[in-house]
């Protein structure tokens, strides 16, 4: 199914590629020993050489290359074991040195490729151009005084992920199916924490259209999306602007642009003319990033499964294709079903997992991080179900008392009474007495109402508050009935 | 004796026989600058009272037995140094009233050792210039001068110049200085003293102000070729704050003085011999051949076959790194902003930048945004970085047969300082003999000689192998013994 959009003259297909901004996680800043803790006090993370003062040089941070060849390797990318730091010169309030330390000629990852997975349950493969290890700038903030910039420098200096894609992708689905996978192999990797609306992960937009067939038109940049879904709905915008002015007769000029998320459409930043030439040059403060091919290999040694892999597992485990899916979009929602999963039956604690205990997290609005049911609890749930302490139905009735109580299952039934009864005399009891009471009822099931099976058992189970054994009830009212 | 005319060495003697204390020392340099100093222009600051306690303390520690090597000696700091506390200036409007709150490695190295700083000496802005006249706390005067015409005031060469004209003047017993294309060896020769630029990553950049990365590197000046491998015994080591610091072991630079130079083969570059050299440095030259002849070396003519290239490229290489180095100058967090209130940011840039910065910074900033834009790159400075490689490559080739080169310093003796200053060009040919060691990483030392017609002094230049500084010094140290220098500057203290 090809997404096009209908213009007045026809269908225009929408090409799109992808640079992403991914903050690497690690304790200190690409380099300078100061840290990088989201949300702290304004400039209170800041070492001179992220200000740029005199006589200051940049020592470059282990932990960050190692983080980008994991996240290369993770891209099934090639690792350049030679790479060069060059400067990027411009002028602006939150960049203190003058000019940004990036890898423009040499990056430290070539060509790689991401396997998206879509609504149909098709896949597709998009290719990775290059991964490159750069330095963040400052923010400046403009809101805090009439006539007065405030310049906060804790960003200055963290070291930052361009993950840049070709323009593989046509459609708004695939653009965030791309970038939702991208993300997610980052967090496996734990090499970004992916918190797109803390900034550590930003995309800026490639957008162009074309008639089936043709070769590329020019395209526009949309700079700085900070969400899946303004990703999405940017594409979607830019794409219908430009075949509108297409359609006109006009030209698309090459230029930089916003999303105005308000208003759900795309505006002019800067026009080519008004780029910057940003006088690249290699840093020589910088020897070349000479990398180990052996040092490469142990990384590679200690990568964690990631989740195509993962994904693979559970479907051999015995998982659908959508559960296993859902299962492994996030690493933690995959560790705390493994974790459930230990020993117990991998279809059984799926259901459970992505059916009941997914909507009470749903409806707490909680991340399983933060669930107050644990994988150990749920699967203590999941152990009175198959030991027949409780049936299926009192056991949803216990884990939501769990979400709101915090309460281990076990004491929730004791503490309760919703024990099963597996007592032949009291389901008896409980059949004679709903027999009693729908004489009527019992003669026409005699004669025939074959039907009328299940309200008996709805009856006997409601008389005995829903803690009738299931099959034994069904056992015990067939041969009474009879 | 007076205090100030001890050597280093000398000075190291006495303080260690108790002849003299580190304060004794250090007020009769101080008592020196305090006469010298507004005529000469040397220091920028002179910080007085911290030096007295810093000697105080250095008594102290001799009483407890605790000598560093260079204990008590008191030693001039070039303005190009952060210095904790003590404003830090660059010789340049823009640095404002800037006191870095951290210490340079190369100035806490001395520091550890136990040096005295009597105060920081003058430069060229930004350490670009060859004259000393570009520095914004005005031009410092070289202590010599012409015998047919002693009241002309002569540069002390550049950039740095105010540490030569402070140790050749005895208002220091030696001095840190910088070489991006030969700021040291160039004003060492002109005022008749030693320094030398070791090979580049031998002393950390960390906490010195930059001028152009790839080229900049620390050194001493001293009044002998022994007092400077003293102090860049000091100063040198691996620092992992400088990503380009070398991790290799620092050698005795100072027994290396003694070695000799039996057997050695020093290389004489033909391409050296410019026309229009004056016939006295050309005579040195030959001179200082037949001295180490005399003294079992062996001299052999080598080719530097892409010397003519040398400069061009610097003046590429520098300005273009520089362009970049000097963005952080803004007026955002430090030093200078312009006084109004600016319409905006760029408005702000604007005027912080045209006040801060003086023609001579100026022109380099634009000759290297020139350089590296969009169009230009390849024709300048990726040609500039290919010629670079070559030049290295001639030198490789040339110590494949020899241990040594020896070449002039400058082409001239110290020039007026009313000379040269309307034409950038002619001042850039001074560095015409420093700047290969520069782009080639190499170690150079500048060594006095002898003297001109007019009683200037004149240098020889020697360049060893990287890392070969011990051999640099033994070919100096044996120039400089059969040189057998002896005049002194008509300004010094004690005269």
């Amino acid at each position: 199914m090809t997404y096009v959009i209908e213009g007045r003259t026809g269908p225009w297909e929408v090409v799109i590629g992808l640079e992403v901004h991914a903050q690497v996680t690690s304790q200190a800043k690409l380099f300078s020993g100061a840290a990088t803790e989201f949300g702290a006090e304004p400039n209170s993370q800041v070492s001179f050489v992220d200000a740029g003062f005199p006589g200051m040089l940049p020592v470059i941070n282990q932990e960050c290359v190692a983080q980008a060849v994991r996240t290369g390797l993770g891209l099934k990318a090639e690792i350049h074991l030679w790479s060069r730091f060059d400067r990027k010169n411009y002028f602006y309030a939150d960049l203190p040195q003058g000019y940004q330390i990036s890898q423009f000629a040499h990056p430290i990852v070539g060509t790689g490729t991401v396997e998206i997975t879509l609504a149909d349950g098709s896949t597709k493969e998009i290719g990775i151009t290059r991964l490159h290890l750069e330095q963040d700038a400052g923010k400046s903030l403009h809101d805090q005084h009439p006539s007065k910039s405030f310049i906060d420098l804790n960003r200055s200096g963290v070291a930052l992920m361009e993950i840049v894609s070709e323009p593989d992708m046509r459609s708004p689905e695939e653009a965030g199916a791309y970038l939702t996978k991208l993300r997610q192999i980052l967090r496996y990797l734990g090499t970004c924490d992916g918190n797109m609306d803390e900034g550590s992960m930003r995309a800026d937009v490639n957008v162009s259209v074309r008639r089936a067939g043709e070769g590329f038109r020019t395209r526009c940049e949309v700079k700085n999306v900070n969400s899946i879904r303004f990703v999405m709905q940017s594409v979607e915008a830019e794409a219908r602007r430009q075949v509108e002015l297409w359609e006109e007769g006009g030209t698309v000029e090459q230029e930089t642009r916003l999303f105005d998320t308000g208003r759900g459409v795309t505006r002019s930043m800067r026009s080519k003319e008004d780029a910057h030439d940003y006088r690249y040059f290699p840093d020589p403060d910088l020897p070349p990033l000479v990398l180990e091919a052996d040092w490469v290999e142990r990384l590679k040694a200690s990568l964690p499964e990631l989740p195509d892999e993962r994904r693979a597992r559970y479907v051999a485990m015995g998982l659908s294709p959508y559960d296993a899916h859902v299962l492994t979009l996030e690493r933690e929602t995959a560790a705390f079903f493994e974790a459930v999963a230990k020993g117990r039956d991998a279809k059984t604690v799926a259901n459970w997992v992505t059916g009941d205990f997914f909507a009470a997290l749903n409806r707490t609005g909680l991340g399983v991080e933060e669930s107050p049911v644990s994988a150990a609890a749920l699967g203590e749930l999941l152990d009175l179900i198959a030991d027949k302490t409780i049936n299926g139905k009192i056991a949803k009735d216990v884990l939501a008392i769990m979400f709101e109580t915090g309460e281990r299952p076990g004491a929730i039934v004791d503490a309760r009474g919703l024990r099963q009864v597996v007592d032949t005399g009291a389901i008896e009891a409980a059949i004679e007495q709903v027999m009693a009471a729908n004489a009527g009822k019992v003669a026409e099931y005699r004669s025939g109402k074959d039907k009328l099976f299940g309200f008996f058992v709805g009856q006997v189970m409601k008389a005995m508050q829903g803690k009738g054994n299931p099959a034994l009830v069904n056992e015990v009212l067939k041969q009474k009935l009879t | 004796m007076h205090p100030t005319d001890f050597t280093l060495r000398g000075a190291i003697d006495a303080l260690n026989e108790g002849v003299i204390s580190s304060v004794e020392l250090t007020q009769a340099h101080l008592d020196a600058i305090a006469a010298l100093n507004p005529r000469l222009n040397a220091y920028i600051t002179v910080t007085g009272e911290r030096a007295l306690e810093q000697a105080r303390a250095s008594d102290a520690r001799r009483k407890e037995g605790l000598t560093g090597p260079l204990e008590g000696v008191p030693l001039a700091i070039k303005d190009l140094f952060c210095t904790a506390g003590t404003l830090t200036t660059a010789g340049s409007r823009i640095l404002g009233n800037f006191t870095p709150p951290y210490e340079s490695t190369v100035s806490a190295n001395l520091l550890r050792d136990g040096a005295v700083f009597l105060g920081k000496a003058n430069l060229d802005e930004f350490a670009m210039g060859s004259s000393n006249t570009t520095s914004a706390s005005g031009p410092v005067e070289n202590p010599w001068s012409r015998a047919n015409d002693p009241d002309a005031r002569l540069v002390p060469g550049g950039s740095s110049g105010g540490s030569a004209a402070a140790v050749a003047a005895r208002l220091a017993l030696g001095a840190t200085a910088t070489d991006t294309g030969g700021s040291i060896r160039q004003p060492a020769a002109f005022c008749g003293i030693a320094g030398i630029k070791p090979t580049y990553g031998r002393c950390s950049r960390f906490g010195i102000v930059a001028f152009a990365s790839s080229l900049d590197q620390a050194g001493p000046v001293a009044r002998t070729v022994e007092d400077c491998a003293i102090l860049l015994k000091s100063m040198a080591g691996f620092d992992p704050k400088d990503s380009t610091s070398a991790d290799v072991p620092v050698p005795d630079f100072a027994a290396a003085c003694a070695r000799g130079v039996r057997g050695l083969r020093i290389g004489v570059p033909k391409e050296y011999r410019l026309e229009g050299t004056p016939p006295e440095i050309e005579a040195l030259w030959e001179q200082g051949l037949a001295w180490l002849r005399e003294q079992g070396a062996e001299t052999v003519e080598i080719s530097l076959p892409h010397t003519q290239y040398a400069l061009p490229t610097y003046y590429i290489v520098a300005p273009a790194e520089a362009s970049s180095n000097l963005a952080r100058y803004d007026g955002v967090r430090f030093g200078l902003r312009a006084a109004e209130p600016g319409s905006d940011l760029r408005d702000l840039y604007e005027r912080t930048r045209a006040q801060g910065f003086g023609a001579e910074v100026r022109r380099r900033i634009l000759i290297g945004t020139y350089v590296l834009s969009a169009g230009y790159y390849d024709a300048y400075y990726l040609k500039a970085q290919k010629i670079r490689a070559l030049i290295k490559r001639d030198f490789d080739e040339a110590f494949g047969n020899v241990d040594a080169i020896v070449t002039p310093a400058t082409p001239s003796a110290a020039f007026g300082m009313d000379e040269k200053q309307d034409d950038p060009v002619k001042m850039y040919l001074n560095d015409v003999f420093t700047v290969t060691a520069n782009l080639a990483g190499l170690p150079g030392l500048a060594v006095p000689a002898g003297l001109d017609a007019q009683g200037l002094p004149l240098g020889l230049q020697v360049i060893g192998k990287s890392f070969d500084e011990e051999t640099v010094f033994a070919v100096g140290a044996a120039i400089e013994q059969a040189a057998a220098f002896t005049a002194l500057p008509r300004l010094r203290a004690g005269a």
